[in-house]
C-alpha cells in the first residue's frame, strides 16, 4: 500500500498549545464559587478506626463541610468492580473486595482517605485537615506475600478466611511427562518488586453540578472517562446525557490513571451535589505514592525442563501476585504475567497456578507493562540459566526455541486477561532479533572488543533479549467522522489521550482517507459529549482499536463524499479523487469541488431528498478485534560496571520493533524510547520499599529515583514490519513495549560484565546498593 | 490569617499589583491567581522541575518560593515565550523534533533552557544532559528533548 500521510514522520498537531501552556490540564480548570478537596488520610497500614472527631475542623474559618463515612449513609458503597473475574476458567477461585470512598470500620493500607475536608482554599482544606482527631486501634499488617498466607496470619478483609484473594490454574500439555524425559531440570525462586508508575501529572478531579439543569459536569485525570461517566451516573442515579466525563490533556497515565473508581472519583462527584458547588481536588505527590496504584509484586516458584540440546520441553511457575488492599482489577496482571512467562517460545507443556494476595499496601493495577515484564524477566532468566549450564550460546539457546513463522496464528491454549484463548495472530520473530544483533555488534563484541577491554581490566557486558507484547486488545472503541462546511474535518472518538499523540496519529489515517492536510484534522479525544461508546486507553491498544475505527467511519465518509461528488461532477466514482481538500476529476483535475462546499450540499436547507438519506458527510463506525494483535521486538545493550560503586553506564542501547504497520515514526520513537526509560527506572533505580508495618519509605522524588536525562543512554531504534491479520490497518501496539525486557536485559548484561560464575540474578529491581550485596560472598543475600 | 502583602511583580512584561496571603507559593499564585496554568506543578517538593520559572532571567522552583518573595522583581513563564503563531525557537524545536509527549513537564525545561542556551550557545550533549538533569520527564526517556535543544542551539545561532 502506498500511503500519503500513513507511516511519516509528521510533527505534532497537540504541540503548539502545550509548548506554550496553553493546554487545558485538569487543575487548569478553574469555575466561579469553585470549592477545594483536602482528604485526611491513615498513617497507618491496618488498623481498626474507633472514633473520628472532626468537630474543630468544622469550626475553622473558609471551612464548608467535612465529610466521613458515617456522613454518606446510604450513598457510601465500594467501588464497582473493574474487571470480573474469568468466567471461562474452571475451579477458580476470586474474592472480590473493593475499594470503598471513605474508610468506615479498618483501615487496610497507608494513605487510605478517612475523611474529606472542603473549604474555601486548599491551603484551608489542609490545614483543616490536621484538625480532624481519629483513635485507632493498629493491627500488624500484611506485607509479605508468604506469611500473608499461612495460617494465623493477620487478615487484610476479616471475612475472608485467609488473605488469598484469588487462585487459578492454567495448563497446556503435560508438564510432568515433559519433565519426566528432561536432560536438564532447573528450579528457582525469582523475585519481583513494586515500582510506581509516577506520571508527572498527579491525579485531579474537578466537578461542576448544576442543580437547575441537574448537570454534572467532570473534569478528571483518567484513561477511561467513558466508563467513569457510565459508573457516576449508575452510582448517583442520573441520566446518561445529564453527566459528562471529560479528560483534557493528561500529563502522563501509564495505567494507574485506567484505574475506576478511585475513591476521590467516587467521593468528588457526590459532594459537588450534596454542597451544590463545584469542587476541585488535586492529588499531591506524596498522596501519588500511597494512594495512586502499583505494580509488579510476585514472586515465582519457576521449573524449566529442557533437552540437553537446549530444547524447552516444558515450563512450570507456581507464583504469588500482591494485588494491595484491594482487587478491583480483577485478574488482568497475572493472567498478563502467564500469558507472557512462555514468552516467544514454542513451549508444548506448560503449568501455572498463581495465588493472589491480599496485603496492606496499595492498591495493585496495571502499570506499562501491566504483568508483563514479571513473565518475561523470569523465562529470559531460566534461558540464561539453562544456557550457562548446558553450555550453549545465549544466542543459540533463544533462537532454536522462537516459535516459527509458520506457526502463526499460534494457539498456546490458555487464556488471556480478555478471556479469550491466548492466539499469537502473526510474526517473524528471527529476522527481528536478527536485526538487533547486527546493530549492538554482537560477534564483533564478542570476539574482539570485550576480551580487549576486559584485559584493560574494564567490565563491560552485552544482554540481548527478545520479547512479545499481546496488544490492541477488546472489546472495541468507535468514532464518528465529520467534515465540516469549513471544509475541516472533525474526529471524536472515545478513549482518552495522554501524551501518546493521538491527535496527530489519528488525524494521519483521516487524512489518508480524504485527501486533507493532517492538520486540517481536527480530533477529539476524552469527552462523552462529544463520543459516549467505548473503553479506553490501557494495553496498548489506543493506536489500533481506536485507529481502526477512526479509519472505518473514514473509509465511509470517503464512500459518501465519492457518491455525492459523482452526482454533482457527472462523473464516475472511479475517476474521481480526493486531493488537497477536494474532489477533482483525476484527468482534469480543474473539475473539481471542495469538501466544505459538498458538506453543505449534503445538509440542504430546502428541498426533497430521497429516502433514505442520511444528511452531512459524517459516518460512525466501531471496530472490535477478535483478539489482540501480537508484537515482537528485541533489546540490545552493552554497559560497563564500575566494580567499586556498582554505578552503571550504558554503552549502546538498540531496540528493534516488529509492530505492525506504523503510523508515525516519530511518534513510535518516542513511545519506546519512554518505555525503555521507564523500564531502566524498573530495572536499576526504582522501588518502593515498604517496611514491616507497611509504611512506604521512599515517597518522594527525593527518595524514589526516577531516571534522568543524565542516567540514560541514546537509544536506537530500528523497525520490522509484520502487519497484523486482525485489522485494516495491519496495525499493532507498542506503548508498552519499550518496557518489558529491560529488567531482563539488565540481569542478562550485569552477570555477562561481572563474569562471576557465583553471581546469579533473582530478583528485579536491582540497585547499585543491591548488586554489591549481591556480590559478597558468603555473607547474607537474602533480602 | 489576614496578613495580606501587596505584592507588585512583573510577569511576563505585565504588572501586577495583588493583596496576597504571605505562605502562597509563587507556584499557586501564578497558576490560580493570576491566571498563568502553562507552570505545572509536579511534586511540590522542588525536585521534579515542572514549575520552574524565570526569576529575574535565573530558573527558579515556583513551588520553593513564596509568591511574596517576588516583589519588585520580575518573572517569567512559558506563556512568556512565544505564542502558538510566534513560537520561541527553543518552542518550534521542541515541536519538529518531538520533543513532547504528555506535555507536563514541557514548560519548565523549556524555561529552564531559555538561559542555558543564552549561555551556552553551541552545547554538546553531555553538557544538554546535565542542564535537564533537573528536570523529570517520564514520557520522552529525554532523547528527542536532548535533540530538541541541538536543533534550538542551531536555530538560534543561525
Ligand atoms: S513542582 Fe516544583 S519542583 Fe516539582
Ligand atoms: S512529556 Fe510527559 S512528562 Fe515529559
Amino acid at each position: 500500500m502506498t500511503t500519503k500521510f500513513i507511516g511519516k514522520r509528521v510533527k505534532r498537531n497537540e504541540d503548539p498549545r502545550l509548548l506554550t501552556g496553553q493546554a487545558q490540564f485538569v487543575d487548569d480548570v478553574e469555575i466561579p464559587g469553585m470549592l477545594h478537596a483536602a482528604f485526611l488520610r491513615s498513617d497507618y497500614a491496618h488498623a481498626r478506626l474507633l472514633s473520628i472527631d472532626v468537630s474543630e475542623a468544622r469550626k475553622r474559618a473558609g471551612v464548608v463541610a467535612v465529610f466521613t463515612a458515617e456522613d454518606m449513609g446510604d450513598d457510601w458503597q465500594p467501588g464497582p468492580p473493574l474487571v470480573s473475574p474469568p468466567p471461562t476458567v474452571k475451579d477458580v477461585i476470586f474474592h472480590s473486595r473493593r475499594q470503598v470512598p471513605l474508610v468506615k470500620d479498618k483501615v487496610r493500607h497507608a494513605g487510605e482517605a478517612i475523611a474529606v475536608v472542603i473549604a474555601e482554599s486548599r491551603y484551608i482544606a489542609e490545614d483543616a485537615v490536621e484538625d480532624i482527631l481519629v483513635e485507632f486501634e493498629p493491627l500488624e499488617a500484611v506485607i509479605d506475600l508468604e506469611k500473608g498466607l499461612e495460617a494465623g496470619s493477620p487478615l487484610v478483609h476479616d471475612d475472608l478466611e485467609s488473605n488469598l484473594a484469588a487462585h487459578l490454574f492454567q495448563k497446556k500439555g503435560d508438564y510432568e511427562a515433559a519433565r519426566e524425559k528432561a536432560d536438564l531440570v532447573i528450579a528457582r525462586r525469582i523475585v519481583v518488586d513494586r515500582g510506581a508508575a509516577a506520571a508527572m501529572e498527579n491525579r485531579g478531579i474537578v466537578t461542576d453540578w448544576d442543580k437547575k439543569s441537574q448537570h454534572l459536569t467532570v473534569w478528571d485525570t483518567t484513561q477511561a472517562p467513558i466508563p467513569i461517566r457510565n459508573g457516576l451516573v449508575a452510582r448517583l442515579g442520573l441520566s446518561e446525557h445529564k453527566v459528562r466525563v471529560i479528560a483534557p490533556f493528561i500529563g502522563g497515565g501509564f495505567g494507574p490513571k485506567m484505574m475506576m473508581f478511585y475513591p476521590e472519583e467516587m467521593l468528588i462527584p457526590w459532594v459537588s451535589m450534596k454542597l451544590n458547588r463545584p469542587i476541585k481536588w488535586i492529588e499531591d505527590r506524596r498522596e501519588n505514592f500511597y494512594a495512586t496504584t502499583q505494580e509488579r509484586g510476585q514472586i515465582h516458584d519457576v521449573e524449566i525442563a529442557l533437552s540437553k540440546d537446549g530444547h524447552i520441553l516444558g515450563l512450570k511457575d507456581i507464583f504469588l501476585h500482591d494485588t494491595g488492599a484491594y482487587d478491583p482489577y480483577g485478574l488482568t496482571t497475572p493472567l498478563n504475567t502467564q500469558c507472557h512467562v512462555m514468552g516467544p517460545y514454542d513451549i508444548k507443556n506448560f503449568t501455572s497456578e498463581v495465588s493472589v494476595v491480599f496485603t496492606n499496601k496499595t492498591l495493585v493495577t496495571p502499570v506499562r507493562g501491566a504483568g508483563r515484564p514479571q513473565g518475561i524477566y523470569i523465562i529470559e532468566r531460566l534461558l540464561d540459566i539453562a544456557a550457562r549450564e548446558l553450555g550453549i550460546d545465549l544466542i543459540a539457546i533463544r533462537k532454536r526455541n522462537l516459535i516459527p513463522p509458520d506457526a502463526f496464528p499460534y494457539e498456546h491454549e490458555i487464556i488471556d486477561q480478555a478471556f479469550a484463548p491466548l492466539v499469537l495472530d502473526s510474526g517473524n520473530y528471527w529476522p527481528v532479533m536478527e536485526k538487533a544483533l547486527e546493530m549492538v555488534g554482537y560477534d564483533q563484541f564478542i570476539e574482539y572488543e570485550q576480551p580487549r577491554l576486559r584485559a584493560e581490566g574494564k567490565y563491560v557486558g552485552i544482554g540481548v533479549i527478545p520479547f512479545l507484547e499481546s496488544t490492541g486488545v477488546g472489546p472495541y472503541e468507535g468514532a464518528r467522522v465529520t467534515v465540516e462546511a469549513s471544509g475541516k474535518i472533525n474526529v471524536a472518538t472515545g478513549i482518552g489521550t495522554q501524551g501518546q499523540g493521538h491527535f496527530t496519529s489519528f488525524a494521519q489515517i483521516v487524512a489518508e482517507q480524504l485527501g486533507v492536510a493532517v492538520c486540517d484534522v481536527r480530533i477529539v479525544t476524552g469527552d462523552t459529549a462529544e463520543f459516549h461508546w467505548g473503553t479506553g486507553t490501557f494495553a496498548s491498544r489506543g493506536a489500533v482499536v481506536a485507529g481502526n475505527a477512526i479509519h472505518a467511519s473514514a473509509s465511509i465518509v470517503r464512500q459518501k463524499v465519492l457518491k455525492l461528488a459523482s452526482k454533482i461532477l457527472k462523473t464516475p466514482e472511479e475517476e474521481l479523487e480526493l486531493e488537497d481538500g477536494l474532489v477533482r476529476v483525476i484527468d482534469i483535475p480543474h473539475k473539481s469541488i471542495s469538501l466544505g462546499e459538498l458538506a453543505l450540499l449534503a445538509n440542504p436547507l430546502r428541498g426533497a431528498v430521497q429516502p433514505g438519506t442520511e444528511p452531512g458527510l459524517e459516518a460512525t463506525a466501531y471496530f472490535g478485534p477478535q483478539y489482540g494483535a501480537t508484537a515482537f521486538g528485541t533489546h540490545a545493550m552493552i554497559l560497563e560496571i564500575d566494580p567499586e560503586t556498582m554505578m552503571l553506564e550504558i554503552k549502546r542501547y538498540i531496540t528493534v520493533e516488529d509492530c505492525g504497520t506504523v503510523l508515525n515514526p516519530l511518534i513510535l520513537e518516542g513511545q519506546i524510547h519512554g518505555g525503555v526509560s521507564m523500564g531502566i527506572g524498573n530495572a536499576y533505580y526504582e522501588k518502593l520499599h515498604f517496611d514491616e508495618n507497611g509504611q512506604l519509605l521512599n515517597a518522594s522524588f527525593a527518595d524514589y529515583l526516577i531516571p534522568s536525562a543524565t542516567e540514560l543512554p541514546r537509544i536506537e531504534v530500528g523497525h520490522v514490519e509484520t502487519q497484523s491479520p486482525l485489522n485494516e490497518l495491519g496495525a499493532k501496539g507498542v506503548g508498552e513495549a519499550g518496557t518489558l525486557p529491560v529488567p531482563a536485559l539488565f540481569a542478562q548484561a550485569i552477570e555477562n560484565a561481572l563474569n562471576n560464575r557465583d553471581l546469579e540474578i533473582l530478583e528485579t529491581p536491582l540497585s547499585p546498593n543491591r548488586l554489591y550485596e549481591l556480590l559478597r560472598p558468603n555473607e547474607e543475600k537474602s533480602r | 490569617m489576614s496578613n495580606l502583602f501587596d505584592l507588585a511583580v512583573t510577569v511576563n512584561r505585565v504588572r501586577y499589583e495583588r493583596a496576597v496571603e504571605p505562605h502562597i507559593l509563587l507556584s499557586d499564585f501564578l497558576r490560580h491567581d493570576i491566571g498563568l496554568t502553562g507552570t505545572h506543578v509536579g511534586c511540590e517538593h522542588g525536585v521534579c522541575g515542572a514549575c520552574t520559572v524565570l526569576f529575574d532571567g535565573q530558573p527558579v522552583r515556583s513551588c520553593l518560593l513564596f509568591a511574596v518573595q517576588t516583589h519588585g522583581h520580575e518573572v517569567t513563564t512559558v506563556e512568556g515565550l512565544g505564542t502558538i503563531d510566534n513560537l520561541h525557537p527553543i518552542q518550534e524545536a521542541f515541536h519538529e523534533a518531538h520533543g513532547l509527549q504528555c506535555g507536563f513537564c514541557t514548560p519548565g525545561i523549556l524555561t529552564t533552557l531559555v538561559p542555558f542556551l543564552e549561555q551556552n550557545p553551541n552545547p554538546s550533549e553531555a553538557e544538554i544532559r546535565a542542564a535537564i538533569s533537573g528536570n523529570l520527564c517520564r514520557c520522552t526517556g529525554y532523547q528527542h528533548i536532548v535533540d530538541a535543544v541541538k536543533l534550538a542551539a542551531e536555530k538560534m545561532r543561525a
